[in-house]
């Protein structure tokens, strides 16, 4: 047998644009009825489908290359897909370069958001789907058991997932460096807007409890609160309330200051102890920039955080070429290991009882 | 001798653990990673060690040793040491095991430098009296506590000044948050007063029994000290000394009252001219 028997097929951010991936991705069912045709395919001895927001992958075990062209030709049907189409923006990799390809995936290098963490439960969840279905047999079990390990090699001896690249995230983080535990932090939103609804559900998904909203208009405060399990406040008592609040996220459409020295200042008068961490997502900005001299208060505004994320953005870039040797020798050696099981036919036990039953 | 080894010689051994670990932290902090359990261990190492150098030193002078300013800096290291295990291990504060080993190293280092630190000490300092024993272990020991107050305040103002000038990434990203430090600074500083009020207490009841074995300089040096430490817990509770002032005095006082070591061993030696020093030791 050739090396093409382990192949990996399929389409990316890297190869697709949103509008074709659209198209090409499968939610549960069409995963599900798409596994079903592929166990039918001949020769195809092992497989496991990865369908994130980013990709759809197929990590195939086949008796010949020719197996790969009838996975797509079962995808393209499913998706309404002509062949020639998906062509252009497809994925198609055989041998170690399938095998160092799913590595980098695990690992978060191949991912839009570099280094990113979440790609390595979908892959696990992909790969705990296929086993649990017995569409994978020696070959993408030791594969995949290897791509994890060495997911977790790269993510303790490098910096790829260090630093977030999300201006949420970096706020998030931010809060975490002043107040520790986001458990006891009371949180105001100021403003019903998208990028403010999107950093306060980043902070309720670090463990922040008590939240509340506030807009000019109370009823779309009201809305957003409901839909986020907070609180709603009357937009005009932000000042006086600013008091009982830690951390103030700020994303109005507001043509002036929102949040003046003076309120901040007498805020601070009462709690001087505790600092207050003020995060003006706004433009024009909500928050005067005067209130980051005061004493333990924290005033980052969007170009604070979006440089932030740019720098870890960097940070991780810089450190790709260090995975990918990382990973490289991982796959050389797994490859030594996986290529005479291929040649030996080891993948037939996994689906040739199903074919059989089929 | 224990072991065949002087305590000077466990004292060296020890200020090199404590020097391992200041060597491993810089190490993994310009590599961008924690030292982790590695630190920790040469510091348990250099406390165990110190630990034998001071009780061989303590069994030859038949006391707590801390008759000259060698035996003081030893004792405040080891103090400052035996909270960090305390300390460290309740709060789990990252980078203070790195903090801690740079002071400790410091100060045993530097003590162990100059012999004329440790060429003679006072005999019988005690009197035979366990409870000015107690006295001045206590207060060495509040010393050791305001020595780690000295260090969390140093990590709050770095960690203050990397969020106020937005650059919380690199080494700060290691730094515990500004709540903890400031919660765990608070806390010492409680503890330090409360330590020190009981040393003075204890040896107040007995110094006002015979004044003439007061020696004045450093009666006054003491009370200043603590009143200070007294001052800043009291503004700290008001709410006026906070943050970065707050960090500040808490590393200026400790600057202060390591320095005030100086002359009242001074003022011992000048009012002691009369009376029996004799050679360490060892």
């Amino acid at each position: 047998m050739s090396a093409g028997n382990l192949f990996v097929l399929g389409a990316t951010h890297h190869t697709a644009p949103l509008a074709v991936r659209e198209r090409l991705s499968l939610d549960a069912a069409a995963t599900e009825l798409l596994r079903d045709e592929l166990s039918r395919i001949a020769g195809l001895k092992e497989f496991t489908v990865l369908s994130t927001c980013n990709r759809v992958e197929f990590y195939g075990v086949g008796e010949s290359a020719a197996v790969a062209s009838e996975v797509q030709r079962a995808f393209c049907a499913r998706q309404g897909v002509a062949p020639h189409e998906f062509e252009q923006f497809r994925l198609s990799l055989a041998g170690p370069h399938a095998l160092q390809h799913l590595l980098e995936v695990t690992a978060g290098l191949d991912s839009q958001m570099l280094g990113e963490t979440e790609i390595f439960g979908q892959v696990k969840e992909a790969y705990g789907a296929a086993q649990a279905r017995g569409h994978t047999g020696a070959v993408l079990n030791r594969v995949f058991q290897k791509a994890f390990q060495a997911a977790k090699h790269v993510r303790t001896n490098t910096a790829i997932t260090e630093g977030q690249v999300s201006v949420a995230n970096v706020a998030v983080e931010l809060a975490v460096n002043i107040f520790g535990s986001l458990a006891q932090a009371r949180i105001l939103l100021l403003g019903a807007g998208e990028i403010g609804e999107k950093t306060a559900r980043a902070f309720q998904s670090r463990g922040a409890a008590t939240l509340s909203v506030t807009s000019r208009r109370l009823e779309s405060a009201m809305e957003l609160a409901n839909s986020l399990g907070a609180f709603a406040l009357p937009f005009w008592l932000t000042p006086v309330k600013l008091t009982d609040f830690d951390i103030v996220v700020c994303a109005t459409a507001a043509p002036d200051t929102v949040v003046s020295l003076a309120a901040v200042q007498a805020a601070m008068r009462k709690r001087p102890a505790r600092p207050l961490f003020f995060i003006d997502l706004a433009l024009p900005r909500d928050v005067d920039p005067g209130v980051a001299d005061l004493e333990n208060v924290f005033l980052y505004n969007l170009d604070d955080l979006a440089k932030i994320a740019d720098d870890n953005r960097a940070a991780r870039e810089a450190e790709i070429g260090k995975c990918r040797e990382l990973l490289n020798v991982r796959t050389q050696a797994l490859w030594r290991q996986i290529e005479p099981r291929l040649q030996g036919g080891a993948g037939e036990s996994a689906m040739g009882a199903q074919t059989e039953s089929a | 001798m224990f072991a065949g080894l002087t305590d000077r010689s466990w004292l060296w051994l020890a200020a090199e653990c404590y020097f391992a670990g200041l060597f491993l932290g810089t190490f993994f902090l310009l590599r961008g990673r924690r030292a982790g359990r590695g630190i920790n261990t040469v510091i348990a190492a250099g406390y165990v060690l110190q630990v034998i150098g001071l009780y061989v030193r303590g069994r030859a002078v038949g006391g707590c040793p801390l008759g000259n300013t060698f035996e003081i800096l030893q004792f405040t290291a080891w103090s400052a040491i035996t909270l960090y295990f305390f300390v460290g291990v309740t709060f789990r504060l990252s980078l203070l095991g790195y903090f801690t080993s740079t002071l400790a190293a410091a100060l045993t280092l530097v003590s162990l430098a100059i012999p004329a630190w440790d060429a003679n000490r006072r005999d019988h300092i005690f009197g035979g009296n366990s409870w000015i024993e107690l006295h001045a272990a206590l207060a060495l020991f509040s010393y050791g506590v305001f020595a780690l107050l000295a260090l969390t305040s140093c990590m709050f103002l770095l960690r203050n000044y990397s969020l106020k000038t937005k650059h919380p990434g690199g080494a700060f990203t290691f730094l515990p948050s500004i709540i903890d430090l400031d919660t765990i600074s608070v806390r010492l500083l409680v503890a330090g007063v409360s330590i020190m009020t009981v040393s003075l207490a204890v040896g107040a009841a007995y110094w006002v029994r015979d004044t003439s074995t007061v020696n004045l300089t450093k009666l006054y040096i003491t009370i200043a000290v603590w009143a200070a430490y007294v001052v800043m817990l009291a503004l700290r509770t008001r709410g006026v000394l906070i943050a970065k002032r707050f960090s500040w005095a808490g590393v200026l006082l400790f600057a202060a009252a390591l320095l005030s070591l100086w002359p009242v061993d001074a003022s011992r030696h000048s009012s002691e001219l009369n009376s029996p020093t004799r050679v360490v030791p060892r």
